[in-house]
């Protein structure tokens, strides 16, 4: 049924800080290794090893280049290069669930994930047409709406190891940028983080109440007085040798012939 | 947003086929036998051409019957219900009409405010969806209804209501362009509000996911083609209201030829009809875009 549950008992989701995203693409790579083999449909490419590839993927990073506003104590700020993992944010209020027409598209009730029901897809689009984040891509080869399932094949399955039992682009991360848990409980792990961190939402003005939320870089470029303290410790290191090495290059250098890895204007 | 010929040739003629079957079910024209048989093939071709044809952009054609369940919060599946009606209500007055030289009024009278019902529930899909400001507005329905119903009078051989109805249409579709092109402005969204990022300072797309295309670029970002939107509009607004009132107004004496005016005036409106929806798809920008850096 298209219609949105009321509330949600759990609201699971994902807490990607920008601040220690690294931008390696493995949350990316490991989202399409799971999921084209696990949950709906496999993720299809086309003309893969061609000369125009794409193909479908639940999770994107994007980069993004952040110029600050320049301040008095700041005349001249340097540029900031933010990298962006976007997928589903499994909003509260998914415009993506409601324009379905065949009721393919639901949010759970159990947990708040948002997920498609293939069999009933017929692949008109809407749904993405609605998403104002592109979470939402139609599989050229099958014909219906993939999407982030917050890997609900993995969170819940009991024949994983404790440990993999989180959304694989979580498990893969190697910068420790992603995190899972239950947003609709305060006390939980990923709420503090929330609030500690200032955590936002994207596009809050489309009204989706999402899921997700994004914690916000840390300022950076603050580093002035320490450059001053460093400066000794950064002059330059190509002096030359002193005492016998420094002799024996000189008496080196008046012998006939060109030294070695000096290809014009030795001396002679 | 990509202008698929499959949803433009859908909208531009299952809106004109119920704009006509919304005159015949009023009455206008009150015809009977096979003058009538004429009309309602003609409505009954263009509306459920249209409708056939927008499912060739389904990627799961076989399951369209599906998308009839969902009414109660979806307009796609309302706009379904109201066009299956629509056609089963003017079916029947047809019939009357056709072989029994009926007039059944009340059933025309429905299955009018059916087909005027199908045309607004087409254009709610579009109007509902925030993601596109251009769409998100209240002249969105009134363009849709008002193209409907003068290409309806049109059809209908409602000479002088056309005329009428047709210079309204074309003043709804400036208004229409002109507010349209304030909306994503106006919408406050932006490459900050979609990231977050910023504070005071400028925030740019550096590098895309990925160096190819994807299905979110094909589908909402279209950039090809904008750049002619001004001569495309004054050709829509030539084509689709300016020639068929001349047409119209021109003083004929033979019906031959009168006849034949009014074949052109409709064609040229149909053309013009179809210019402006690819323009309603083509300009449309979708706020996906900026994580790209693209409209």
């Amino acid at each position: 049924m298209t219609e949105l549950p009321t509330s949600t008992n759990r609201k699971m989701g994902l807490v990607i800080d920008l601040d220690t995203c690294v931008g390696c693409h493995a949350c990316v790579i490991s989202c399409k290794g799971w999921n084209t083999e696990n949950y709906g449909a496999p993720l299809s490419d086309q003309d893969a090893y061609g000369a125009d590839p794409s193909g479908t993927f639940l999770n994107r990073v994007h980069s993004f280049e952040v110029q600050p506003a320049a301040t008095p104590s700041q005349p001249d700020p340097a540029a900031q290069l933010i990298h962006f993992p976007k997928s589903c944010l499994h909003c509260e209020d998914a415009p993506c669930v409601t324009v379905c027409p065949t009721g393919a598209s639901y949010k759970r009730v159990e947990d708040g994930i948002v997920l498609v029901n293939e069999d009933n897809c017929i692949g008109c689009g809407l749904c993405a047409w609605s998403c104002p984040y592109g979470a939402r891509e139609l599989d050229l080869a099958e014909g219906v709406m993939k999407k982030c399932t917050l890997c609900v094949d993995r969170i819940y399955n009991e024949n994983l190891p404790e440990v993999d039992r989180v959304p694989s682009c979580v498990r893969t991360c190697p910068a420790g940028a992603r995190h899972f848990g239950d947003l609709g409980d305060p006390e939980s792990q990923v709420s503090q983080l929330v609030a500690e961190r200032g955590g936002m939402d994207l596009m809050p003005e489309m009204g989706t109440k999402p899921v997700n939320k994004y914690l916000p870089p840390r300022p950076k470029d603050q580093l002035d007085e320490q450059i001053d303290v460093l400066a000794p410790l950064l002059a330059p290191v190509t002096q030359g040798p002193g005492g016998f090495l420094g002799w024996l290059d000189k008496a080196l250098d008046k012998l006939p012939g060109h030294a070695s890895g000096q290809s014009s204007g030795g001396s002679t | 947003m990509h202008p698929a010929p499959s949803v433009i040739l859908f909208t531009t003629l299952s809106g004109l086929g119920f704009g006509l079957l919304t005159f015949l079910g009023i009455g206008y024209p009150g015809v009977t036998g096979w003058v009538a048989f004429v009309f309602y093939a003609i409505a009954y071709a263009l509306a459920v051409g249209g409708l056939l044809a927008s499912t060739f952009h389904l990627g799961r054609p076989e399951r369209a019957l599906k998308a009839f369940s969902q009414w109660r919060s979806s307009w796609l599946s309302r706009e379904g219900l109201c066009a299956v009606a629509a056609l089963l209500i003017m079916g029947l007055f047809a019939i009357g009409a056709i072989f029994l030289e009926r007039d059944w009024r009340l059933l025309g009278l429905l299955g009018a405010g059916l087909s005027l019902a199908t045309v607004f529930t087409t254009s709610m899909i579009y109007t509902q969806l925030k993601t596109i400001p251009r769409w998100n507005m209240a002249l969105t329905p009134v363009v849709f209804l008002s193209f409907s119903i003068s290409g309806g009078a049109l059809l209908a051989g409602q000479e002088s209501l056309s005329i009428w109805l047709l210079l309204a249409a074309g003043a709804v579709q400036l208004a229409y362009w002109a507010k349209g092109d304030k909306a994503f402005a106006a919408s406050g969204t932006t490459i900050k509000t979609a990231t977050g990022l910023g504070g005071e300072g400028t925030v740019r797309a550096f590098e895309p996911p990925h160096t190819g295309s994807n299905y979110l670029l094909r589908e909402f970002v279209h950039v090809v083609g904008r750049k002619h939107a001004q001569k495309l509009r004054v050709i829509a607004l030539l084509l689709g209201f300016g020639l068929p009132i001349v047409f119209l107004v021109l003083p004929v004496e033979s019906s031959l030829v009168k006849h034949l005016m009014a074949a052109f005036a409709v064609l040229s409106h149909m053309v013009g009809a179809a210019v402006s929806r690819w323009l309603f798809f083509a300009q449309a920008e979708h706020v996906v875009g900026l994580y790209y850096g693209k409209r």
